[in-house]
């Protein structure tokens, strides 16, 4: 663990440059919250005003297709952590495989989210779209907040299965003890699994009677 | 600093320390791939220094137009597309990068003894998206411009403003992600690369005023990127957050736009203060008054930015009870902004006073400072941001703080550090001329504003009634004098980057570490890691009163 490979510029110990790596992620992370903060913020101003109008819009969601997605999406990041354990304990093949099987999770994940907005999109209930219709103002800006919210966390998703297949191909990575670039990576899997672990009683469980 | 050699009274042991960062390479290609915080800093400095002149010429053409009641130079339109363009460059484009991203970015580590910041490619990556943003801008106002404001109030931006409006928010969301990554840098630098010795309560203000400062970005920067999405969403494919006919509430724009954009008045400001503590301390060779005051009022000011959204709001319709809370917490925001001053004033008591460039600068900083907080507490207060909402007082008042605030704090600090960033000594006559120039050119542009705003003039009118063209005029012929005071300074420090007198490690007998390595530094900035043994501001003359030992 002591040698001091991978020292970069500004650093002069390895360990203060793996804290800072760590570090850094965190602070980009919380970041990362923010940006969902608003959409959170805008969801909880609707349903305190409109909390009954709130309810009866979430219903319309798919709330056994969030619910699969919730268990997929946690089975993930359970992958993603493994990954970790793996690095430090020197297992390469393993930090791969399960690397791999977090973004296929992650694949599972978008696959599910498409085939609900297909469903929701021949009900008429997406936005912005001819055969839209909707019963009131509030169940209208539901379904827009819905779509937005899902959409940016679909979006970082997709970045999400990029960088864990990323790490899967790199070979420095898995077999890096310190676990800089997999433990990060597993970091911001996490954040995007902590969002939706947020977004599913936000979104789907409010509409459960 | 022409008739005295200048005075070196701690005299540095790393002088002769190999070629300076200027000097590490020539070619262009060592500029635009370099990761030395000092080059990227010197990157920024031409790109915002580009994008205030941009700003200016929009200003101009603002301040032309309003000679007359009629408003003869420009359209309705026009106009709407000047004050649009002047605000959204102005505001993304030079107050909230200005300090931070060069001078920040340059002293950061010099001053707790780092060779760089803690991601030195990602601090190069951060210049470029902040140069492809300035791109998208300017092709913003080649495309004509965008009427909407630089606060792009919907409905009016996302469903009947005309123009690039997507593109301008394109524009701003991406130098969002420069701002955030600056941010994130320096909060990681600061707790990760402090030299040996280096505590946190030796940590000078300029660095506590930046951490602060990077903490605002880091949790704000996103709130405004996703209400910018959330309009061009809207405006684009028609998923209504904010169009009442979409189902959406305009008010809710106006909430999560203020969330951010508060804050990111502090951004502008907190830079700025943690400059005039360095200089105030420096002129007087004196240490601060109340260190730990300055230090965490920086941090109050920051946390307290952050919950005072809603003074914007209070003729929005937003409850009442909201309303009071708001202005109760604006109210709140002053107490560390006066902790600060009170703190520079006790400092200056009973100094060693010298009357240099960087301090009439910092002289300045305060009483505008001063004048624009005091209205900022009567625009904090319910009853009387009634009257002046949306007129040229808030005008006044916000450039008072912002532009006599920040872009004084841009001098002094650029008078303070040149030495130090170019290894030259320019005209101090010239440079306390240009700082006169300044301060009384922005008072009789923007004093008369206060004057009108009061009498009802409203904010973003092309014309006005006749009773207020004295005052209009006024204002215009201060600018053109604001603009001789912003100008000058072009041509001694530029003539000094070439005629200067050669500077010393520390011109100015400063206690700071960035001062103990050669101007201009070298590439990485020390010759061997210096280690700390004492406060930033060991000067000889301590406050009686002052119980602080940094």
């Amino acid at each position: 663990m002591a040698d001091s490979a991978g020292l970069k510029e500004p650093f002069h110990q390895i360990g203060r440059q793996h804290e800072a790596d760590r570090f850094g992620m965190l602070v980009f992370l919380a970041s990362e919250l923010m940006l969902f903060g608003g959409i959170f913020a805008a969801a909880m101003a609707l349903r305190i005003r409109d909390g009954a109008d709130y309810v009866a819009a979430a219903g319309h969601l798919k709330l056994w297709l969030g619910t699969a997605n919730t268990a997929i999406l946690l089975t993930s990041s359970l992958f993603a952590a493994l990954a970790v354990e793996a690095t430090r304990a020197g297992q390469a093949r393993w930090t791969g495989r399960a690397l791999v099987a977090a973004a296929v999770l992650g694949l599972a994940f978008l696959g599910v989210k498409g085939f609900e907005y297909a469903a929701e999109y021949s009900e008429g209930l997406m936005p912005a779209t001819a055969i839209a219709h909707f019963d009131g103002r509030i169940e209208q800006l539901f379904m827009d907040l819905y779509y937005l919210a899902t959409g940016l966390h679909a979006l970082h998703v997709s970045l999400g299965i990029l960088l864990l297949a990323g790490a899967a191909w790199s070979r420095r990575a898995r077999e890096d003890r310190a676990a800089v670039l997999v433990g990060n990576v597993a970091l911001y899997w996490h954040l995007v699994d902590v969002v939706w672990i947020f977004l599913y009683p936000t979104l789907y469980l409010a509409g459960v009677k | 600093m022409n008739a005295e050699p200048p005075k070196d009274r701690f005299q540095s042991p790393q002088e002769d320390s190999g070629p300076s960062y200027l000097r590490a390479g020539h070619t262009l290609r060592s500029w635009l791939l370099t990761t030395d915080h000092k080059r990227i800093a010197i990157l920024y400095l031409f790109a915002i220094s580009f994008f205030f002149l941009v700003g200016a010429i929009a200003a101009a053409l603002i301040r032309l137009d309003l000679l007359t009641p009629a408003g003869d130079l420009l359209t309705n339109d026009g106009y709407n597309r000047a004050f649009s363009l002047h605000g959204i460059i102005m505001v993304w484009f030079f107050l909230i990068p200005s300090i931070p991203n060069t001078f920040g970015n340059f002293l950061i580590p010099l001053m707790i003894g780092a060779r760089d910041l803690a991601f030195p490619r990602l601090n190069l990556l951060s210049w470029y998206i902040y140069v492809v943003a300035g791109l998208v801008t300017l092709y913003v106002v080649l495309g004509g411009g965008v009427d909407t404001g630089w606060t792009f109030y919907t409905p009016l931006s996302s469903v009947y403003a005309n123009g690039a409006v997507v593109a301008a928010i394109l524009a701003v969301f991406i130098s969002g992600f420069s701002s955030i990554l600056t941010g994130l840098n320096f909060i990681v630098t600061i707790h990760k690369l402090r030299a040996p010795g280096m505590t946190w309560g030796r940590l000078p203000l300029f660095c506590w005023s930046h951490y602060a400062t990077s903490i605002i970005f880091v949790l704000a920067t996103p709130v405004l990127a996703i209400t910018l999405l959330l309009v061009a969403a809207e405006r684009l494919i028609g998923i209504g957050v904010f169009d009442p006919d979409l189902g959406g509430d305009p008010l809710l724009f106006q909430h999560l736009f203020w969330f951010y954009s508060h804050p990111a008045v502090y951004i502008m400001v907190l830079p700025a203060l943690g400059v005039i503590s360095e200089l105030i301390t420096c002129a007087a060779h004196k240490r601060i008054f109340g260190y730990w005051f300055v230090a965490y009022a920086s941090i109050a000011i920051a946390v307290i930015g952050f919950f005072v959204w809603g003074h914007h709001m209070f003729v929005s319709g937003q409850s009442f009870y909201a309303s009071a809370v708001f202005s109760f917490l604006s109210i709140a925001v002053a107490v560390p902004s006066a902790i600060k001053v009170y703190n520079w004033t006790a400092t200056l008591y009973k100094g060693d006073v010298e009357l240099s460039a960087p301090l009439l600068y910092a002289l300045g900083f305060i009483g505008l400072f001063v004048a624009g907080g005091l209205t900022g507490l009567m625009v904090a207060m319910l009853a009387i941001d009634v009257h002046v909402h949306d007129t040229y007082f808030v005008v006044a008042h916000f450039h008072y703080i912002m532009v006599g605030g920040t872009v004084t704090a841009f001098f002094g600090a650029m008078h303070y550090w040149w030495p130090k960033i170019t290894g030259r000594m320019y005209n101090e006559n010239l440079a306390r001329a240009s700082a006169i120039i300044i301060l009384v050119g922005f008072n009789i542009t923007f004093f008369p504003l206060f004057v009108m705003g009061y009498e009802g003039m409203p904010r973003r009118y092309h014309v006005y009634p006749e009773q207020f063209q004295v005052l209009q005029v006024i204002a215009s012929s201060g600018s053109a004098l604001l603009a001789l005071g912003y100008l000058l300074p072009v041509f001694y420090l530029g003539w000094s980057l070439f005629r200067g007198e050669r500077a010393t490690a520390n011109p100015w007998g400063a206690t700071g570490l960035e001062w103990t390595t050669s101007s201009p530094p070298p590439k990485h900035n020390f010759v061997e890691q210096p280690v700390v043994v004492r406060g930033p501001y060991d000067y000889p003359l301590a406050h009686p009163a002052s119980r602080d030992n940094g």
